[in-house]
């Protein structure tokens, strides 16, 4: 079934950059670990957005396989991400990443 | 097209060496839960005479078959079967062979199979790194190698440092990740295609061209360049190098090094020919900067870890200048990258086996507490030195042809400056690398009287990583030569 109304592809590309941008922000601007970390699954968040609308602009099914890589990978990611911020709790009782100073030189 | 000509069961070879690191990492888990702690340590022997034999079985079964699959787009075109992906994955199975041989006395993972296991699929991961050839595959590898390094970073969990280092690569790591993500998806987006060795051709017919086309490049270099460590995306380097634990400190600074040089080399061959003066001049800049900075400020550092994190850097930059002149010289500088790479892991290795054992028996990581090293244990020192001649580029050992043909083929592509900013980096790098080696032998200390305990497989790596290293350095115009044929072939 067509949809009544098509958006055009740019408009999802445009959409996609937004998203990115407002993630890579969120990286640089953000101090708290888990914060940090949703905002890098923004990012790849966009790319999959930017993926699913160049594979339909395309009429090619690469690109949806493509987003369900991703999506299994960012999935891998979450579960050694969160372990880790746990394990970095646990010796210092903060996820503040301007604390992470153990090293210097 | 030419990937649907192979027959899926014969291509299935060209990845038999992931497959059997897949079986490895089974076998290994399965170990781990049947056998007591006690017995866990061979885990690691284990391991790591697995993966030399994978290695060897590499060489044996796929090397002739090549005639066949050579140069071909296998799997879907997920993955091209090439001296490139051949002469990179034995570099990172030996990588990760001697990576295993020197965590067997390392407290807190030596003994546990999820450490080998990990460490097994940071291989796998690495070795489909330098096969890649579909933007799918670009990133699964990767993210295959890298998200299995991050736990490995912080593996230690009762250690702070390690611990520290662990969150600082993962974060660091997936923000480069998700920002190569999207320039790969923008690639699509204007191409149309996933295959590296299409994109080329899509972007030269498309209708979008210039700014965006450059910005999606743009973005997935800004993700490479953090993997080798280039300046400005180094900064994660020198923390979690100190952090991790050393032997995977080792691996991350040999085989995720190599690897994504592979990839590197792969993607500018095949992507960019369209984009030449500006990535040049880019990557030039980039090498400079990154040598320049990563020797002046590795001057400066008193532990021993942190010093070759530096050092890791500026080798980086080095590499940097094959890659640069490939663009006018091809197989040269091809050939360049190949033969450092190779050296660089067998040195790197070797260092910081020696800085482990080191720091082990003395509890210190400092540069300082080396002193007396030549008394204490004079093998070790023996071996340290060549190390950190080879990263100096003195003779005999292989860094100095190393840098030598690096240099060579910087000169032959008309990049004289880069060639004469890179010798001058490298008298100011001999600085600190002769100074550990005053440290070791003219330096005293009051326990020269206890050597420092070396376990077997120490002695094993140490053999290995010292001989490899001497052994280029005596017969590497014959390697070069054969890495040179490689190279030459694989322009097209």
């Amino acid at each position: 079934m067509q949809p009544t109304v098509f958006v055009p592809t740019d408009l999802y590309v445009m959409l996609s950059a937004v998203l990115f941008v407002m993630g890579v922000l969120g990286v640089l601007i953000r101090r708290n670990a888990i914060l940090v970390f949703m905002s890098v699954e923004l990012m790849l968040n966009a790319g999959n957005l930017a993926l699913v609308a160049f594979a339909r602009q395309w009429g090619l099914a690469n690109g949806q396989v493509f987003v369900f890589f991703v999506m299994t990978v960012a999935a891998a990611e979450v579960a050694v991400g969160l372990a880790l911020i746990v394990a970095i709790f646990r010796t210092k009782r903060s996820i503040d990443i301007d604390d992470l100073h153990e090293m210097k030189g | 097209m030419d990937f649907q000509t192979v027959d899926w069961t014969v291509s299935l070879l060209a990845i038999l060496p992931e497959i059997l690191l897949t079986v490895l990492v089974v076998v290994i888990l399965i170990l781990d839960a049947l056998w007591p702690e006690s017995r866990r340590r061979q885990l690691g022997i284990i391991s790591g005479v697995a993966m030399l034999g994978i290695l060897a079985a590499m060489l044996i079964f796929v090397a002739p078959l090549q005639g066949e699959l050579r140069d071909q787009l296998l799997l879907g075109g997920m993955i091209r079967h090439d001296v490139l992906t051949q002469i990179f994955r034995a570099m990172i199975l030996l990588a990760g062979a001697l990576t295993c041989f020197i965590s067997v006395d390392l407290p807190g993972a030596g003994r546990q199979g999820g450490y080998y296991a990990l460490v097994a699929v940071a291989t796998l991961g690495a070795g489909l790194m330098s096969a890649a050839a579909d933007l799918i595959m670009v990133f699964i590898a990767l993210e295959t190698t890298s998200i299995s390094l991050y736990m490995l970073a912080g593996f230690l969990r009762g250690d702070e440092r390690s611990a520290e280092s662990g969150v600082k690569y993962f974060l660091f790591g997936a923000f480069a990740s998700a920002v190569a993500l999207y320039g790969l998806s923008l690639l699509y987006g204007f191409s149309g295609q996933t295959n590296i060795y299409l994109i080329a051709d899509g972007l030269a017919s498309g209708s979008i061209g210039g700014l965006p086309v450059l910005v999606a490049l743009m973005l997935v270099v800004v993700g490479f360049g953090f993997k080798i460590s280039a300046v400005p995306f180094h900064f994660w380097t020198p923390d979690v190098y100190e952090g991790a634990p050393t032997p995977i400190t080792a691996f991350i600074s040999v085989a995720s090094k190599a690897a994504s040089f592979a990839l590197l080399l792969r993607f500018f061959m095949a992507v960019f020919p369209g984009y030449d003066e500006v990535w040049v001049n880019l990557l030039a800049v980039s090498s400079v900067v990154t040598m320049t900075l990563g020797n002046v400020v590795a001057l400066w550092q008193k532990n021993i870890k942190r010093m070759l994190a530096y050092s890791s850097i500026a080798q980086a930059g080095y590499t940097l200048i094959g890659v640069v002149a490939i663009s006018a010289q091809g197989g040269a500088g091809m050939a360049a990258v190949i033969f450092y790479m190779a050296m660089y892991t067998l040195t790197n290795i070797g260092a910081f086996t020696v800085a482990f054992l080191v720091s082990r028996a003395t509890g210190s990581e400092a540069i300082a507490d080396m002193a007396g090293l030549s008394r204490r244990s004079p093998a070790l020192a023996l071996a340290m030195t060549v190390a950190l001649l080879s990263l100096g580029g003195i003779p005999p050992a292989a860094g100095f042809f190393g840098k030598f043909f690096l240099f060579n083929a910087a000169v032959d592509a008309g990049f004289v400056w880069l060639a004469l900013v890179a010798v001058i980096n490298a008298i100011i790098a001999l600085y600190y690398y002769l100074m550990v080696i005053k440290v070791m032998y003219v330096d005293r200390s009051a326990d020269e009287a206890q050597p420092i305990p070396v376990g077997r497989t120490y002695g094993w790596a140490l053999i290995i990583t010292t001989l490899g290293v001497i052994f280029l350095g005596i017969v590497a115009s014959p390697v070069y030569n054969w890495a040179l044929a490689a190279g030459q072939e694989l322009l097209f």
